[in-house]
């Protein structure tokens, strides 16, 4: 479904907060178009040796589960509770307080009630009772308790493909169950029997042996830098020759692969080329591990190591000391929370210090990756970069804080900081919109494909609201963000929810302001728009 | 059916008490056998519920940071919102558990106009934390019974909760603000469609059976009275291990007690062992200092990786021409 074809706003408005007469162990999923993404065909199972890879479709009566899907849904999810104790805990400790249920972005935007986080637990909660605990054995329904079907299996499917693991349900929990890793681990379920979606699949196996996303190849990448690199030298007058694979380089820089190729993630490419260049920094890119975001999260634990292994590898193989990481939100979750437990000790690399002002990243002294937020926040403070914010006076910002480094960082304040140095019109949205109350995008962990648009534009209603509010009372025309999803999916559904309001990234941002040695005078900005600065512009 | 099956559940327990305690005179099986067994219960099903969750390992380090992150020097980290070392995660936890800090940022979505307002909503905070915190008081407040002498600590909260000596004997208002709390927090999973639609059974009862407990000794302290001397030879007894069972105390001491009974073994097996859970929870008790300090997991394995060699393998040629550097010319 493109945007064309999703119902008007008016429509999708009609929201109704009342849950249905039936219960909700007897109201059947039903699998609307345009509220689902498509199964992954076969070829990308086998691409990463996942169990049960077939041609089949979510639409069809028929999900060609293995004879024995019981078995293994069963044994896996044993396995699991004795793995995790999140997910225990989480299944065990749930008192229904309803604290979570409207502050998830998709009851927000749908009203379906599987959709409040806590309904969407018990859709795994009641399987749990059933075989796992005395009462639910014994007492059944009356203990919240039901069969496994392929029924519920397709509700599990359902619903767990309809959540975008922000965790924002997980700052209002009395007790933080964090529906993500509910999620995380029903999504680690569904695929032991062959049942996940293109969209996450696909990227994974591309990622896998092209070490992107998107499966560009070595001179593919090569290509699409040299273009960019073209385009700056056409805008500001500066010819970077893009440093790739090379041996010796101080710093590894890990961006997300949407950022070199596609708009408007380009242009926050050319901030971060612009700002390596300027420095002078000693520093390479990598075709092989030529993503830093990681679709292995919305698969599985296991593959979240299989895909993310490759950035200490290509580390260790090109003799760099550390590492920063490009603006991109899921990849960030992954790189603070998961890689040095998976992937380390890194302790062949060291620990990050600045080659511009001399800080040491303490904060990053085991995993030695550092988030270019902290990494150019640094510099400005130390007045390393001569910046005009007036390049910017054309646009009037919002932030959007992605929901990852959010809640599983708290990198509230450095990108605040770059914004504010580098803009001279910046206006926050509501309060409980923001930070660690930020709203997704809706259209996170695999979601973000086009068959899914309406539930995306449900899901992404909330945060699309909260930039009208600043639209209307600010006259903001751009939102900035630090995720690369974020810049790919907003593009739809701001033009959907608020029409005239673009996206960027923080580094575009930075771009646009950075004074360059042997620039040209800038008329435009890196996306070729006219400033409206050139005349009075002075030295700063 | 659930507010029904649950309420039934309740009063069946209380006729039996009624009924055995009473009728069918079995005082020493209700007042001595049952208490010990029920204590047996609670304790060693506790145990056994916190040893198991303790027992799986904690394979990531996943804190929900809900403040700034401990970065750069001149940033002001959140040092309970986001705790990067053990003492702001001691902290964090202490606001959870004594505070209720993350049902404190509760609000409630409506629709104006077509569109999402989040409105406060600290009602569920309030009730919640005024029932927790009473009910400690009136556990704590039921020591008296258990002590000989009482310890002045005691005797000072029962003085302070009948400070302003309403009623003979003086009615406590951890009593009054109990009941209403815990009323509140019926009516409003009956009252919300939202959260009557996601209530268990499992919901409904504990809430009748804590009701029962605190109306049957609100009557037993102001309408329906019993002898306290003989329900403290009693209660002491217990602690002594010599319990002797005096007679004439009353029937409603024995419904209360059956009941407090009921909670105590219902209590491991149910979601009230949130109690003990919140304390092991991995969003809340860790801190954030994921890459300054790495995290074992315990049971990681080695996987399967695409390697640089069969990556560069299978584009050599393309990166060559290209001009990015390779391994094997």
């Amino acid at each position: 479904m493109s945007l064309a074809k999703a119902p008007k706003p008016d429509q999708l408005t009609q929201i109704d907060y009342h849950p249905p007469q039936s219960g909700w162990m007897e109201t059947p999923v039903r699998f609307k178009p345009g509220t689902w993404c498509y199964a992954a065909p076969a070829k990308n199972l086998k691409a990463l040796g996942m169990p049960n890879p077939r041609e089949w479709q979510v639409s069809d009566a028929d999900w060609k589960l293995p004879p024995n899907w019981k078995e293994i849904i069963l044994n896996g999810f044993r396995e699991r509770l004795e793995k995790f104790r999140s997910f225990r805990l989480f299944l065990d400790i749930c008192v229904r307080c309803g604290a979570c249920a409207d502050k998830c972005h998709f009851y927000i935007g749908s009203g379906d009630p599987k959709n409040m986080p806590v309904l969407r637990a018990e859709l795994l909660r009641s399987i749990y009772r059933r075989y796992f605990t005395n009462s639910g054995k014994a007492l059944g329904r009356l203990a919240g308790a039901r069969d496994l079907t392929e029924d519920v299996l397709k509700e599990w499917f359902y619903y767990f493909y309809q959540c975008t693991e922000c965790r924002r349900c997980s700052v209002f929990c009395p007790y933080g169950i964090d529906q993500a890793e509910i999620t995380m681990l029903g999504r680690e379920l569904l695929n032991l029997v062959g049942c996940n979606i293109h969209w996450a699949m696909e990227p994974a196996a591309n990622c896998f042996r092209t070490g992107n996303h998107l499966g560009i190849q070595p001179h593919g990448v090569k290509d699409m830098l040299d273009f960019i690199s073209q385009d700056i030298e056409d805008r500001t007058g500066i010819h970077i020759d893009v440093p790739l694979n090379k041996k010796g380089a101080d710093i590894l820089f890990v961006a997300p692969s949407a950022d070199y190729f596609a708009d408007p993630g380009t242009y926050t490419c050319m901030g971060y080329l612009l700002l390596f260049h300027e420095l002078g920094l000693n520093y390479t890119w990598s075709t092989y591990a030529s993503e830093g975001g990681n679709f292995g999260l919305f698969i599985s634990h296991e593959m979240i190591k299989r895909l993310n292994a490759k950035i200490y590898a290509e580390a260790r193989r090109l003799g760099v000391k550390w590492i920063i990481g490009g603006e991109c939100g899921h990849m960030w979750r992954v790189l603070h929370q998961y890689m040095d437990t998976l992937n380390g000790p890194a302790d062949f690399l060291e620990e990050p210090v600045s080659p511009i002002t001399g800080t040491r990243f303490e904060n990053a002294r085991s995993t030695k990756m550092v988030h270019i937020a902290e990494f150019t926040a640094d510099l400005i403070r130390h007045g390393k970069l001569r910046l005009d914010p007036r390049r910017n006076n054309h646009l009037r910002l919002t932030f959007h804080d992605s929901c990852n480094p959010s809640r599983a960082m708290g990198l509230f304040e450095e990108p605040r900081y770059i914004l504010r140095s580098v803009a001279d019109h910046f206006y926050e949205m509501p309060e409980n919109t923001i930070r660690e109350n930020t709203f997704c995008c809706g259209s996170g962990a695999g979601l973000g494909t086009d068959e899914n648009m309406e539930m995306r534009l449900r899901g992404g209603f909330p945060r699309a609201n909260a930039v009208k509010y600043v639209k209307e009372k600010h006259g903001v025309n751009r939102m900035a963000c630090i995720c690369a999803i974020d810049r790919a999916v907003f593009v739809p559904l701001l033009e959907y929810w608020v029409p005239g309001v673009e996206v960027t990234g923080l580094h575009e941002l930075v771009g646009n302001a950075l004074v360059m040695k042997g620039e040209k005078a800038r008329e435009t900005d890196l996306r070729g728009a006219p400033l409206q600065v050139t005349e009075e512009r002075q030295n700063v | 059916m659930n507010i029904g099956f649950s309420l039934f559940v309740v009063f069946a327990l209380t006729l039996i008490a009624f009924v055995g305690a009473g009728q069918m005179g079995w005082q020493a099986l209700f007042g001595v056998w049952i208490p010990y067994g029920a204590l047996l219960v609670f304790l060693g099903g506790v145990v056994y519920r916190v040893v198991r969750w303790a027992k799986a390992p904690v394979p990531f380090r996943i804190p929900t940071s809900c403040g700034q992150q401990k970065s750069l020097p001149w940033i002001r980290s959140g040092f309970f919102e986001n705790p990067h070392n053990t003492w702001g995660a001691i902290g964090r936890m202490a606001l959870e558990v004594l505070f209720f800090r993350s049902l404190f940022r509760n609000t409630k979505v409506s629709l104006e106009n077509k569109r999402p307002v989040y409105g406060g909503a600290k009602w569920l905070w309030l009730a919640a934390l005024t029932f927790h915190w009473t009910f400690l008081v009136i556990v704590a407040r039921h020591l008296r019974f258990f002590t000989e002498p009482v310890p002045l600590p005691i005797n000072l909260l029962a003085a302070m909760d009948g400070l302003f000596e309403i009623a003979v004997p003086t009615l406590y208002l951890s009593d009054a603000a109990f009941i209403l709390a815990v009323t509140y927090l019926f009516l409003r999973r009956v009252a919300i469609p939202q959260v009557r639609y996601i209530s268990l059974a499992a919901d409904y009862f504990p809430l009748f059976l804590i009701l029962g407990i605190a109306s049957s000794g609100v009557c037993m302290r102001h309408f329906s009275k019993v002898d306290l001397q003989k329900v403290k030879e009693l209660s002491l007894g217990w602690f002594t291990f010599q319990p002797a069972v005096p007679e004439g105390i009353g029937i409603i001491f024995y419904i209360h007690l059956f009941l407090v009974c009921s909670l105590l073994i219902y209590f491991p097996f149910s979601k009230l062992m949130h109690l003990g859970g919140i304390f092991l929870s991995p969003t809340r008790n860790l801190a954030n200092n994921n890459r300054s300090r790495r995290h074992i997991n315990p049971w990681d394995y080695r996987v399967r990786v695409h390697t640089y060699q069969e990556y560069e393998e299978e584009f050599r040629e393309r990166m060559k021409d290209a001009g990015i550097p390779v391994e094997k010319e």
